[in-house]
């Protein structure tokens, strides 16, 4: 049984922020956005949300495409659902300690 | 979206002295805790050695001992590194009574999204990049094999 696969933690820090989380959603809700129009819709600057732009980049969650002097962004599904996967893991993983906790707390 | 923090726990047919002993105990800890042996020293600041036979050592540091009640400790998840800020998380196992002889036993682990830049130290470890998705894939594997058809 694996055990310690590596976190996958770019991912899970970069949806630390609730800011990042409120911009992924608002860029999920329109399929595809620039900075300045997101911002528009968040109690943030168009400054910051180029910054979280960037965090979530890198970490794979948001990708982004050149039209004329703008760039649009879209969210990328995959790491969030491999993500989750990583989480389920851990999860199954406890299951497995609980259950050989409990046959030998129930032996004799 | 993705939590902080993962919560399971069992019940088990046994008063919550049994559960602490098999819990907390040397001999019966290497039996559920890793597949290649386990250590941990009873007291607060202790030392937690897990190992495994393919994914190394996973280390911790005891954070919490209340007899009969509480085990907690920190852990790295990364094989053979200490914890610190940045890699850990705190895992804490509660024992609550549960009528005359059972014991609910429920575990947390909690702080994945405080996990920062293990990726990356990752990258510089020559024999890891084999364990990351297979790892990954093969508990995937197991979860749907064991769920019933």
């Amino acid at each position: 049984v694996a055990t310690v696969s590596h976190p996958p933690d770019a991912v899970l820090s970069a949806l630390s922020d609730p800011t990042r989380r409120a911009l992924l959603d608002a860029l999920a809700a329109r399929g595809e956005a620039t900075a300045t129009s997101v911002a528009r819709e968040l109690p943030v600057s168009r400054q910051a949300v180029v910054k979280h732009l960037g965090v979530l980049d890198r970490a794979g969650l948001v990708v982004g495409r050149r039209d004329g002097r703008e760039v649009r962004y879209r969210v990328r599904a995959e790491p969030i659902r491999s993500t989750a996967r990583w989480l389920q893991g851990v999860a199954t993983e406890w299951d497995r300690r609980l259950l050989a906790i409990k046959r030998i707390a129930e032996e004799e | 979206m993705v939590p902080d923090s993962i919560e399971r726990d069992v019940l088990i047919e046994a008063p919550v002295e049994r559960v602490w002993a098999a819990l907390t105990q040397a001999e019966h800890l290497g039996r559920w805790f890793g597949d290649a042996g386990a250590e941990v020293e009873l007291e607060v600041g202790g030392a937690v050695v897990c190992r495994w036979r393919e994914h190394g050592t996973a280390l911790g540091v005891v954070e919490r001992i209340e007899p009969n009640r509480v085990f907690a400790f920190r852990w790295s998840l990364l094989s053979d590194e200490p914890p610190r800020p940045g890699n850990e998380t705190l895992v804490t196992f509660t024992l609550v009574p549960e009528g005359a002889s059972a014991t609910r036993l429920r575990v947390v682990e909690t702080g994945f999204r405080s996990l920062r830049g293990t990726e990356e130290e990752r990258r510089r470890h020559v024999d890891a990049n084999t364990s990351g998705w297979k790892g990954e894939l093969t508990e995937l594997q197991g979860y749907l094999a064991s769920q019933p058809a």
